[in-house]
């Protein structure tokens, strides 16, 4: 059961990541990347990491995308025109020489990982949200601090940059 | 035992489903009535008896009109948004529980579909992913209105989801977990055997005020007066839904309706102790629903033997029956333990709704500028200056 719900997850994942690079539409795009980060929320809860799931889908999918669509929306953004690739090489060995390229990549990434016990499903027992809120403010507490005022510096940023000058 | 809890599972959430959507159908039924009440009319009355089969009539009404697609519409998005919309608002009643565990023949189970220790993160994610399913439908029917409208809700959404989510994150302090079963365990007791243990009136800091601002965010997220901007009718036609017609106009319309139950779930479990009596039962809160009910059938069975028309004589005496039945049906040893709990946390659901409804009739529309300064300068700085206190004292308290 968890194996065939560990497939059908992963491969919406890919399928929506794929999608997300292959739409021209920039709202069917940031769907995908809504679908990508539902599924992974998915993968995690099959791990057995519940609450790191739900920060997934209540962060990402629910509060950056949301923003996302809401400036595409607001914008009004077209569809980009697709460009035809010309070059008859890249046309017929594009595709395999990828597929080829990312399997050495993860053959050497596998040969590099000490075997271990490997995963099982639902035995992550960490990642509570009481774990979690004691590591943020004991040892991540500098990063989390410095990583908020970056993000007030760059609202600050925006702000100025977006505000009309007023004579 | 896999086949057993199969077996569990599938009554529980057929039972679920068809309760939620009888509620769904009936909660518009009520509404209308409470509205023209509330306005000196009468209301739906000529389906059925008192327009009890309205609902019914609705649904018919609403599948057999023409399903249009108008030809400007960019299709998938135009299709996908209602069916996002209606699935992420029903799928939240999955995690809430309606009553502690139950013994029904030896048994266990509890009146919940599933036990997630995540279940207040749960709700939340949802609802914030209910925000598509609007901005979609406005987005994709490229219509001005529509546009518009679906822009108003996200815009909105985002900006009530922060005092909301804040609102329940002080009450949460005090309990110390994200279950929905383990919150309202934690609101079981009596403060002197007097005061209920609710959110409310829980030390050391009653969140009261949590309380409210969780209702007005409420309000904000699922649309309805007075935040009803996404669907200004005197200004966007209909808003998001303009171009929706048959099926996909009523999905909208169960979305809105199943938002408005999820969160009067959500405000009961958090903040009104779940399906604990409002007094203790060595004062007799169980006999509460007994005495109810037979008032209620005293006051049919009077009105049914002095008749102010021709067929009281009948209907009135068959409807006191019914409340006479349901009365004693409290009183039965097993099912009293499923019943009485039942009724405590419906009757405080109801409130809730009917306090939706009532809200309705009686306040006008904000203004979009006065609801966005609203949720900003009020409701968020109150929502956290009642996070830092009720955090501080935590704090205090807990050693």
């Amino acid at each position: 059961m968890d194996v065939i719900l560990f497939a059908l997850f992963a491969f919406i994942a890919v399928a929506a990541a794929i999608n997300l690079v292959v739409q021209t539409h920039p709202i069917s795009s940031a769907l995908s990347l809504i679908g990508v980060m539902g599924s992974l929320a998915a993968l995690y809860l099959l791990l057995g990491g519940e609450f790191i799931a739900a920060a997934q889908l209540v962060v990402y999918a629910g509060a950056i995308m949301v923003l996302f669509v809401f400036v595409i929306m607001l914008l009004n953004a077209g569809t980009e025109k697709k460009k035809t690739i010309k070059n008859s090489y890249a046309r017929f060995f594009g595709i395999p020489l990828l597929t080829a390229f990312l399997g050495l990549i993860a053959f050497i990434i596998q040969a590099m990982i000490p075997p271990g016990d490997g995963v099982v499903f639902g035995k992550f027992t960490g990642g509570g949200p009481g774990e979690v809120g004691i590591k943020l403010f004991t040892s991540y507490l500098l990063p989390f601090e410095a990583t908020s005022i970056l993000i007030l510096i760059a609202i600050l940023g925006a702000i100025v940059l977006a505000r009309k000058e007023i004579e | 035992m896999s086949s057993e809890f199969l077996v569990i599972a599938l009554v529980k959430a057929a039972l679920v489903a068809f309760v939620l959507m009888t509620t769904l159908a009936y909660l518009q039924w009520i509404e209308r009535k409470v509205i023209a009440h509330i306005q000196l009319r009468v209301g739906p009355r000529r389906v059925g008896p008192h327009g009890l089969l309205q609902p019914l009539a609705d649904v018919v009404k609403l599948l057999t009109k023409e399903d249009m697609i108008p030809s400007h519409v960019n299709k998938f998005f135009f299709l996908l948004a209602p069916f996002m919309a209606v699935f992420f608002a029903l799928i939240s009643i999955s995690v809430i529980p309606f009553g502690p565990e139950i013994d029904i023949g030896g048994i266990r189970t509890y009146m919940q579909l599933s036990d997630l220790n995540i279940g207040v993160l749960f709700i939340l994610a949802l609802s914030s992913m209910g925000v598509y399913g609007v901005a979609l439908a406005g987005w994709s029917s490229n219509n001005k209105y529509a546009l518009l409208g679906g822009l108003r809700s996200s815009a909105q959404m985002i900006s009530y989801e922060l005092p909301l989510a804040l609102a329940l994150v002080a009450p949460l302090l005090i309990m110390n977990t994200l279950s929905l079963r383990e919150i309202v365990d934690y609101q079981a007791g009596y403060y002197f055997g007097i005061i209920p243990r609710w959110a409310i009136f829980l030390g050391p800091f009653p969140q009261v005020v949590a309380f409210i601002v969780f209702m007005i965010a409420a309000f904000a997220e699922t649309n309805r007066v007075p935040f009803d901007l996404p669907e200004a009718e005197n200004e966007l036609v209909a808003g998001f839904h303009t171009e929706y017609s048959s099926m996909k106009f009523a999905a909208f319309f169960m979305a809105e309706y199943a938002n408005m139950i999820t969160v009067s779930c959500m405000a009961v479990l958090l903040f009104l102790g779940g399906w604990h009596p409002l007094w203790s039962p060595s004062f007799g809160s169980n006999f509460l629903p007994t005495a109810l009910f037979l008032f209620a059938g005293a006051i049919s069975l009077y009105h049914g033997l002095n008749p102010a028309r021709k067929l009281d004589k009948y209907t009135l005496p068959a409807t006191a029956v019914i409340f006479f039945i349901i009365g004693v049906s409290f009183l039965i040893p097993v099912v009293n333990t499923i019943l009485i709990p039942l009724f405590w946390f419906a009757g405080k659901v109801f409130l809730i709704l009917f306090l939706f409804i009532w809200v309705r009739g009686s306040l006008p529309r904000f203004r979009y500028d006065q609801l966005m300064k609203f949720a900003w300068t009020v409701m968020f700085p109150v929502a956290m200056a009642n996070l830092l206190i009720t955090g501080l004292l935590v704090a205090l308290t807990n050693k």
